[in-house]
This record gives structure tokens, sequence and C-alpha cells, in this order.
């Protein structure tokens, strides 16, 4: 649809509406443009009336998109300290890395973890189409695949303990553990949010006002479920 | 009334009815600044008196009976500490970015309140698990701010009992701390801004601090893995930085750790972390010379552009802090190299610094001496980095005074003078009063002169080849009488600019109950949070309605105009500039 400008009765100026300044200015994604604006040219497109506050989107997609750039680089960082302390382009360094034995329920776990991140998928898809039943079902199985990930997580600890290779044992043992935890913490972290999005259901939220909550949920999901096909990836070849 | 926030429209603000819901467990960012600029700064006098207790020790060996060589490396690695991370960086973000962010860019707050208030607490904590490490047995870690393994938490150096681990454990809770104000910071930049408020407009503080931000939320991780990695070594007995070792006669169970891996990690935060500290601070000075020159800064937009430039290049630098390490000469000339281009922009904020001066209605107020002053010790301190960006000239300079002058000037003295004149422009705004300006002077001319003494003899220190982080130097051919004289000399300033902080609190208290009323725009500047309908701003910051900006925020001295400042929220009427600046 296209709009035509309005103008200013008083100025004879264009007139831009608060969504449209919002999108022209605040949200402007040619990064570019903006900056090599030049702002000290008092510009007629600033001129705006009628300001609908409600008008803006969330800030919380955004917060999440800025956090995932931070566990990128923390995650990243652990890679990285991995194939240093093997001593991977450094001869001599690393003599006592020892392949951490893989248990097959790693496997297992990698299909849950999938399947969790899958179930927020579909849900999500629900969620926008307003089946309650739906986003119920997919909710609860969502969270009880995480929780079955994290049992099996923890289970796997126990065996490679069991085997002699706890900690302590070889260095790749001890990134096998800082890795499994680190990502189970964040797992932990995003139950946090699915256990209030799953109350709010149940406290009679229409599944179109928690939408943008399962949609969230579901990014994270799949952004936790690419780190550790990644490190179950750089675990596995080396 | 409750008015929704600008990015958010499901949460309304929360009005807090109690006294302790408006003071204590706040949402609103301006209390939460407070908290932060009031933790910090207590937490940095520790740090001063500290350094004053080991200045008399290298001045004075012996004077201070209690001093032993443990309690030195204990007070010099706390003072370090302290003074970077949880006095500067918690200042600067959590303390000027929650005032301004929110107020500069026309929000009615942070768009996460409750993180917000969050973070807060967590810093809190962070510096408590800090202060405690002195109560514990052993004390606080002695193994400098570095916190360098294997030394770091090998028995033999202080506070390898529990120091170290408290000391690991403040630094994680400040990282998950800074992460959740981070988080808050960018995102009110990026989608709070008001109408009209396009990034080019927003003022120099806000992308000093924003870009200061994104480097810190990208730079903290690596410190956050090396710490909970040195906890594991410690604590559980892995061996990620720990090699082989025979301690006091004793194998140890560690094998095959790499030292330098938590160098890198280290740094890979620590040379960021120099600019995250640093870019607040431009921003901010940035925006007292143009406001008390009474002219537009100078190159606006390449100083935007030169902030973002620094912050991008600031990641690619981090190993010239490890040119002694033993590093591959190639890899020593290409940290070498990055590190020097880093002087072309930061060369760039220091000419614009200066040309807004020029010709500038310059008023010598007491924000204005600090600003300055800032111009004089970045200076000094910028161009000895380009010594040590060097490598042939870093490793002989490396391990003796020469260094400890540099990066206190570089970024301990001109951050802050920042810090100082930071908070004697936005007082009046904070609190309402007005402080007493013969004070201010008085207090700006004993600091500023004062630091000089301190640090500039310490460059002619280094050349002699004294070297830093000894607890006493004795009778040696190699420190001559005359150096031992400038150390004492140096104490001595050290401890008259300590006391003269006194000067500078008993000014804030004081002009706090009994200082004249502030107007609310007393330095007649143009941006948005001098513009608020009550000054200190109430809850939610502009009543009914949000201000909508026409301008850029250096519209001073406007040919034509009847004032010699136009606010952002003044429209257009043909006093704007429609030419180059």
């Amino acid at each position: 649809m296209i709009s035509y400008p309005k103008t200013c009765r008083r100025t004879g100026q264009a007139v831009i509406t608060g969504h449209e300044a919002a999108r022209q200015e605040s949200f402007d994604v040619n990064i570019i443009r903006q900056l090599t604006e030049k702002p000290w040219l008092v510009k007629d497109r600033s001129i705006v009336e009628d300001i609908d506050e409600s008008a803006f989107p969330s800030a919380v997609p955004t917060g999440l998109w800025v956090y995932f750039a931070v566990a990128t680089v923390l995650f990243s960082l652990i890679a990285a300290a991995y194939l240093m302390r093997m001593g991977v382009g450094h001869p001599g360094e690393g003599l006592d890395w020892r392949s951490t034995p893989k248990p097959s329920l790693l496997w297992v776990n990698t299909v849950i973890l999938i399947l969790s991140s899958f179930t927020f998928q579909w849900t999500r898809a629900a969620a926008r189409r307003g089946q309650t039943d739906r986003v119920a079902i997919g909710l609860l199985t969502a969270g009880f695949f995480s929780f079955a990930f994290l049992v099996g997580q923890l289970t796997v600890w126990r065996q490679l303990a069991d085997a002699g290779y706890f900690l302590t044992a070889n260095p790749a043992n001890a990134f096998f553990y800082l890795i499994t935890m680190l990502h189970g913490l964040h797992l932990l972290g995003g139950l946090v949010a699915w256990s209030r999005t799953t109350a709010k259901l149940w406290d009679g939220f229409e599944p179109a006002e928690i939408s943008l909550s399962v949609d969230l949920c579901a990014i994270y999901w799949h952004f936790l479920l690419v780190v550790w096909l990644a490190f179950f990836y750089l675990m596995l070849s080396t | 009334m409750a008015y929704a926030t600008l990015a958010d429209d499901l949460k309304e603000l929360h009005h807090p009815k109690t006294w302790v819901g408006k003071y204590v467990w706040s949402q609103d960012h301006k209390v939460i600044a407070v908290q932060y600029m009031a933790t910090a700064i207590g937490t940095g006098l520790i740090a001063l008196v500290l350094s004053d207790l080991f200045r008399l020790q290298i001045g004075f060996p012996g004077s201070v009976s209690f001093m032993t060589p443990e309690l030195y490396y204990q007070f010099i690695t706390m003072h370090g500490m302290i003074m970077v991370i949880y006095l500067l960086t918690a200042l600067f973000l959590g303390g000027f970015g929650n005032y301004l962010i929110p107020l500069m860019l026309g929000a009615r707050d942070m768009v996460f309140p409750f993180v917000n208030m969050m973070s807060y607490w967590f810093f809190l904590l962070a510096v408590l698990v800090l202060v405690a490490s002195f109560f514990v047995p052993g004390g606080p870690t002695g193994a400098g701010w570095t916190l360098y393994p294997p030394q770091a938490i090998l028995p033999g150096t202080p506070g390898r009992d529990m120091g170290i681990i408290l000391m690991l454990a403040s630094l994680a809770i400040f990282i998950i701390a800074f992460t959740m104000g981070g988080l808050n910071y960018v995102v009110t930049v990026l989608q709070a801004r008001t109408r009209g408020m396009t990034l080019m407009r927003m003022p120099l503080s806000i992308w000093g601090i924003f870009v200061a931000t994104i480097l810190a939320l990208l730079a903290f991780p690596a410190l956050f893995v090396g710490a909970v990695m040195m906890m594991l070594d410690r604590i559980l007995g892995t061996s990620f930085f720990m090699p082989a070792l025979i301690s006091m006669g004793q194998q140890l169970g560690y094998n095959g750790g790499s030292p330098i891996l938590f160098q890198h990690l280290f740094w890979f935060f620590g040379h960021p972390e120099v600019y995250i500290v640093a870019l607040p601070a431009f921003g901010i000075v940035s925006d007292l010379l143009s406001v008390h020159a009474r002219k537009n800064i100078f190159g606006y937009r390449m100083m935007v552009w030169a902030i973002v430039i620094i912050g991008g290049l600031s990641f690619i630098v981090w190993a010239h802090h490890m040119y002694v390490s033993g590093m591959n000469p190639y890899f020593g000339f290409f940290f070498a190299t990055s590190t020097l281009i880093i002087a072309v922009p930061t060369a760039i904020k220091v000419y614009n610094w200066v040309l807004t001066l020029w010709k500038g209605n310059i008023h010598f107020t007491v924000p204005m001496l600090f600003a300055i002053g800032f111009i004089f010790t970045f200076i000094n301190g910028g161009l000895t980095g380009l010594f040590l960006g060097n490598v042939s000239v870093d490793v002989p300079l490396s391990g003796t005074y020469f260094v400890v002058a540099h990066f206190h000037m570089v970024m301990g003295v001109s951050p802050i003078l920042v810090v100082f004149g930071a908070l004697y422009h936005w007082y009046p705004k904070i609190t309402g009063k007005m402080w007493n300006e013969k004070l201010g002077k008085l207090h700006f001319w004993l600091t500023f002169v004062g630091t000089y003494l301190i640090y500039f003899p310490m460059h002619y220190l280094g050349f002699l080849g004294m070297p830093r982080r000894y607890y006493e130097y004795g009778q040696t051919a190699l420190v001559p009488h005359s150096a031992h004289m400038l150390n004492a000399f140096i104490t001595v300033v050290a401890l008259a600019v300590g006391v003269s902080q006194l000067i500078f609190f008993y000014n804030m208290i004081w002009s706090y109950f009994y200082g004249p009323k502030a107007e609310g725009n007393p330095w007649k500047a143009t941006t948005l949070e001098w513009q608020t309908p009550e000054t200190p701003p109430a809850h939610g910051n502009w009543g009914p309605k949000l201000p909508t900006v026409y301008r850029w925020a250096y519209d001073y001295s406007v040919p034509g105009a009847p004032d010699d400042f136009i606010p952002q929220n003044v429209p257009a009427d043909g006093t704007s500039r429609h030419h180059r600046t």
C-alpha cells in the first residue's frame, strides 16, 4: 500500500506519523546511511506529530539477539581455548591431551535436544494460529524433552566419573565438563523463561498474548542446539 | 500517573509507594545510577587508601609498621583491580550510562527496568565478595591485578587459600551483573530513542558509552571463561592453565596446562577494557568541551567514526601486553602494527577537541577545567603508549616504572579527571543543588597538578631502569640516591592528593544539604537531560509527553539565534545551520 505524505497546515512541511517516523528514524536498517547523516542540518522529516508511544515494537527480541552475540563470544572463546590447549599449531604442546570417551547416551541426548527444538518450532506455529490446546501440548512436550536432555547429560557425567574419567583425568575431560556445564546452565536459564510462558498459558492468557514469548523460547532453543551441535562435533572430531 | 515505556507497550512503569521501594529496590534508572555511582566511588576510596599505604612503603620503607611484603602485594593487587573494574567500569557504564542514556535519548527508563535493578544488586554482591577477601584467612590475593597463573594459585603467593577464590568469584558475579546492565544500555540506545533522535543526533557521551558497552559485552566473556577455568584449576585440580611443576620441593598434580592461554584470555578482555574506560571518557569530555566553550564539537561525524573504529581495533591489539612472554616475532610485529594504527583515530579525536576550543567562548568552569586537564594527561599518556607499542622499546621498559607512569596517565588520571568533570557537570541535574565553585577549583588544581607530579617523574624512574612491583629496593648501585629522593617526593604528593579528595566529598555532601538550588539548565546546554520538566527529573522523566528532537546536540552560538544555544527539542525556525560547520 502506498501512503501519501501529509503536509503540516501551519508550516506546509511534510508530516509523517509516529509509525513512519519510527520506521524511518529509529529502525533504519541502512547503517551506512545512518552513520553518514549530516546532523547539523535541521531537516523537515523530523517534524513529527501524533506520536503513539505504544506503537513501538517490544525490545525483548533485540535484547535476545544482543545476548546471542555475548554467548557466541563466550562459547567461541571456549572452543579457541580447547584447540589451543590441545596444542593445535604448536608442536610439543598438549602432549597430555587424551580424547574423552563418548558414551552412546550422548547421541540420545543430542536427538532429544533436536526434538525439543522441533517441538518449540511446532508450538510457535500453533501459537500464531491461536490453537490453545496445541500450544499447551507443545510447551509441555518441549519442556519435557529439555529436562530429559539435562538428566541425560547428568547421567553422562555419572557414567564418565564411574569409568574413571572425572575432571582431572585429562584436559579433554575438563573441557567436556566445563562445556556441558555452561551449556546446561544456559538451558536452565531458558527453562525459567519457558516456565513463565507456560504459567501464563495456564493463567488463561490467549495464545496470541504469549506468542512472542513462545517465539523467543524457540529461537533460544535453536541457538542452544546449534551451540551443542558445534561442540559435539568438536569433541567427536578431536 | 503511569506511562508506558517507549519500547515496550506491555509494561507500565512501576511506581513504588514506600521509601524502600523508591530508593532501595528501585527500578528507576536514575536511582540505580546513583546507587552504582555511590558503590563504585566507595569501593574506589578503599583502593585510594591502599595506594597511599603502599606508596608510603615505596617512598619510606618500613614507615608503615604492619606492611609486610605479602600485604604490599595484596594492596597493589586490590588497588589495581578495584580501580579498573569496580570503580571505572562500574562508574562510567553503570553510573553515567544508567543516568544519561534514557535522559539524553528522551526515554522514560531503560527498556528492561527489572533486569537493570538486578544488575546493580549483582554488582553490589560482587563488591561485597571482593571486600570479604580482606577478612578471610590469608587475606586477599596478592597475585597482581592480572592474576597470572601459575603463581596466582600456587602456595607462597599471598591469598592463595581463599583470596584468589573470592577474587575469581567476584569477577564472575561482576560480569553477570554487567551483562544484565549492558543488554539494557545497548537495547535502550537501539530502540528507545525518542522521535527525531537519529543515531547521528545522539550526544557523543552516548556514543562513547554505547560503543564501550558493546566492547564490554564482547570482551568480558573472555575474563569469565578465564576466571571459571582458573577456579577449576584451583579448587578441583584441573590443568587448564597449570603446567607440570615442582613447588617448594613437591611435585604438584598439575600437568600440561598453558599459562599463556590464560594471558591470551585475560588480555583479550584486558585490552578492550582500556577502551571500555576510555571511550565513555572520550564521549563525555567532548560534550563538556562543547558546552563550556559554547561551540559545536569540531568534526562530529569524524568523532563518531573514530569511536567506532577505535572500538573495533581494540579487539586486535591484545597481545601487545604480552611482548615479554616469548612470543613469535612475527606475532609481535602484527600486534605492534595494529597498536600503532589505533593512534590515528585517537589523534583525530585529540585534534578535534583542541579545534573545538579554538575560537570558542571558553568558560573556565570547574567541569571545563577538568576537561582541559584531561586533554593534557591523555596526550601525555597516549604518546608514551606509542613508545610501549613497539616491541623493541617495550621489552626493556616493560618491567619498569615507565609502564606504571604510562597506564596511570592514560587510563587512571585521564578517565578520573573526566569522572570529576562529569560529576561536577551533572551534579545540579542529579541533586537539584549547586556546589561551591571555589572549592571545586581548589579540588581541580590540587588533583591535576598533584597527579602530574606523581606520574610524570615515574617516566624518568622508568628510563633509569627502576623495576616496578618491588617491595623494597635496599642499597644497590642500580637505584641511585636521586631515585630514592624522587620516590619519597612522589609519596608525599600522593598523600597530599589523596587527602585533597576530601575537599570534593565535603563539597558534594555539604552542597547536597545546604547548597543553593540549581536551575534546570545551569550550563545552558542543548541536550535533552537539561530540558526535563522537573529538576531532579521525576520518575518517567518527561511528564505526559515525550520530547521530540529536531536538531543535533551541538547547536551552540548559531548565527542569528537569540540565545547562544538551541536545545535539541526546539523546532526548526530558520536559525538552524544550513551550512557546513
